[in-house]
């Protein structure tokens, strides 16, 4: 392990976790949370990435580490090295066949946020499972295998990323120890992603280049790489702008989920706010009906609230016995969401054999 | 002025979302309790969900018979707290047989525990369950769905789950059929003992460390917690200094030796400790990928 372990331990406060643990816990309690999800294509490495993410995170305990050894002895691809795929392919199915059939969700913590980190399938096959994992991410780690550059299911995933409406885009053209860490190579890969992304619509995104297996680029800048002037990957995945942040700049959007009623004295609607901040005092109005009420007070078991914003669940209770129920979305009062009766949508099929968008893209 | 919410925020209020989700979808819910933190967690988010309503559902402990004393101290207790029904249920079958972890291997978890669990829910009918299960716990929880769904005849099929897209979670199903809810899949061990620590949650005593009694069985150290356990010819138990990081069946569970006496020293420990949490649980050991074969046959 020491050839691919340089950077062990480095995400972690150890020292603080041993002296003042207190301390420890009040830095770890504010810190703010990503979801991220590593796709493309098969065997571009990123069940290796994620177990390198975890190995150096120290998130892979002595027990775990003993019988990922020794499961990489017995079915493993990587020789005598540690295979961290077999970290993350839980499923005896997969284990067996050597794929990642469904989305494996792993947990890690940085000094500055913890992390959720969803492992995609790249087989074709299993793409749908992929739309899963997707759907809660904050962001895409799309990686590319330096050696084969940008190849179909690297467009569809990140079609699919863009779709489900992924705003963070990470290329991490992976393996470069394996291409000599070649410049022109990567650029390349970069120049044919970029022309591809710019033509599905994907504005922004940021490349890097990394080697999963080697720890190139991922805790730190690559000695190996000095053109490259961009962050290390965890570095960017601990300062890139959340979605939960950006939400609470909306208009208060909060569909009701449930109606609260204990007794005859107390009506109150409960929900997780979507978007946006609200306050007692607030003019709402509930759609689809479009009755107006204002917020008289935001419930909770630990008292009410004076605010509550995107992403927290509630229960808001109105000065007006307005009707309201399951469905409902409660807006801001002057600026409530259109409410269109008919709409224009992209599908795509679950089933395994019926993709609309199974045609290679591009 | 943007608050970012930290990351238990963001756990506690998708876990909320969850139950709120199953309570307003399935004809009859129920929350698997098995009194130990996790399911202390789970069971303090339901009276945060529902307030100023008391959760809408019952807890269903499966026993076993064979828990320790002080789980089941705390069982009653907590469930008048929260003001919820407590339903228990042992499988006759395994009662009248005396099955036991002495004497009866991987029989013990999977009659009491596997089939208890599946008799519970035919029986009283209930449509959804919820369970403290964690995606960090083992390898195969995590890569099942929040909402895990199971035949009528409870068999989970993890080569054909379901799209989970978003927050949108499917709760439909045939008659018969049925779907275990895990609202705090996303939560760690850290993020676990971190909100029983902020929202003073009360957990079994078992999880700090006191003198008890114990003998080492295969490697474990095991706790003596009742005049059932065999003890060797000569055998006397040695007052030790445990404390344990999950509870389960207590012949099942082993302890660590430890002088964590708080929460914050358990989670000083915890973070230093080099393995993992499951490791002192037998049900794991059995053979390779034996937690999916469980759940495959209906373990919760």
């Amino acid at each position: 392990m020491s050839d691919a372990s340089p950077h062990n331990g480095i995400y972690k406060t150890d020292k603080l976790i041993a002296s003042d643990i207190d301390a420890y816990l009040n830095i770890h309690q504010h810190k703010s949370l990503l979801r991220f999800i590593t796709c493309g294509s098969v065997d571009d490495g990123k069940s290796t990435l994620i177990g390198r993410l975890l190995y150096d995170s120290k998130m892979i305990f002595e027990d775990q580490l003993a019988t990922l050894e020794s499961d990489s002895k017995r079915m493993g691809t990587q020789g005598q090295e540690i295979d961290f795929a077999l970290l993350v392919d839980g499923l005896a199915a997969e284990r067996e066949q050597g794929i990642t059939i469904d989305v494996a969700y792993r947990f890690f913590a940085t000094e500055k946020r913890k992390f959720i980190v969803a492992d995609c399938p790249g087989h074709e096959q299993y793409t749908r499972n992929m739309v899963t994992g997707a759907s809660t991410a904050d962001l895409a780690v799309i990686l590319i295998d330096a050696r084969k550059g940008v190849l179909v299911q690297t467009r569809r995933h990140s079609y699919l990323a863009q779709l489900l409406g992924i705003k963070n885009i990470v290329l991490a053209v992976n393996k470069m120890d394996l291409i000599a860490y070649d410049q022109a190579k990567y650029d390349a890969i970069v120049a044919e992603y970029t022309a591809f992304a710019n033509s599905i619509g994907i504005s922004d995104f940021t490349a890097m280049p990394i080697s999963g297996f080697k720890g190139d680029n991922i805790t730190e800048r690559s000695v190996h790489m000095p053109w490259y002037a961009g962050p290390p990957l965890i570095a960017h995945l601990e300062t890139v702008a959340l979605d939960n942040d950006a939400d609470q700049a909306k208009p208060l959007r909060m569909p009701v989920q449930w109606v609260n009623r204990p007794n005859l004295d107390f009506r109150g609607f409960s929900g997780q706010i979507a978007t946006g901040i609200v306050r007692p005092g607030d003019a709402i109005r509930v759609l689809p009906s479009g009755k107006t009420s204002t917020i008289t007070k935001i419930v909770t078991l630990d008292g009410e609230l004076s605010e509550a914003v995107a992403g927290q669940s509630v229960t808001l209770c109105f000065a007006d016995e307005i009707d309201c129920s399951r469905g409902d979305v409660i807006a801001a009062a002057d600026n409530p969401p259109r409410c269109p009766t008919s709409l224009k949508a992209l599908l795509s099929g679950w089933q395994t054999r019926l993709w609309f968008l199974g045609a290679p893209i591009g | 002025m943007t608050k970012t919410l930290t990351h238990l925020a963001r756990l506690e209020a998708e876990a909320i979302h969850i139950m709120r989700e199953v309570v307003a979808e399935a004809d009859k819910p129920v929350m698997l309790y098995s009194v130990g933190k996790d399911s202390a967690v789970m069971l303090h988010l339901a009276r945060k969900a529902f307030y100023p309503s008391p959760p809408p559902f019952p807890l269903l402990h499966v026993d076993t018979t064979w828990k320790f004393q002080a789980m089941y101290a705390l069982r009653e207790k907590a469930a008048r707290d929260a003001g919820m029904e407590l339903l228990v249920h042992q499988n006759p079958e395994a009662l009248a047989r005396g099955i036991n972890p002495f004497d009866h291997g991987s029989l013990h978890t999977d009659m009491w525990k596997t089939e208890g669990l599946k008799q519970a829910l035919d029986e009283y009918g209930f449509d959804v369950a919820f369970g403290g299960a964690r995606r960090d716990e083992e390898k195969s929880r995590a890569k099942e769905r929040i909402f895990s769904f199971r035949t009528a005849t409870h068999i989970w099929d993890p080569k054909n789950q379901r799209p989970e897209l978003w927050s949108l979670y499917n709760a439909r199903k045939a008659k018969a059929e049925s779907i275990r809810v895990f609202p705090i899949s996303n939560w760690t061990e850290l993020d676990i003992w971190q909100y029983i620590h902020l929202e003073n949650i009360e957990i079994v005593p078992l999880y700090f460390s006191a003198p008890r009694p114990t003998v080492t069985r295969d490697g474990m150290l095991l706790m003596v917690d009742d005049e059932r356990f065999p003890l060797k010819d000569g055998e006397v138990p040695v007052e030790r200094s445990i404390r344990f990081r999950t509870l389960g069946c207590y012949p099942l569970t082993g302890a660590v030796e430890s002088m964590a006496s708080t929460l914050p020293e358990v989670i000083q420990e915890m973070l230093l400790t080099t393995t993992s949490e499951r490791q002192g649980r037998a049900i794991d050991h059995d053979q390779a990928a034996s937690m999916e074969k469980k759940k495959q046959e209906g373990y919760f």
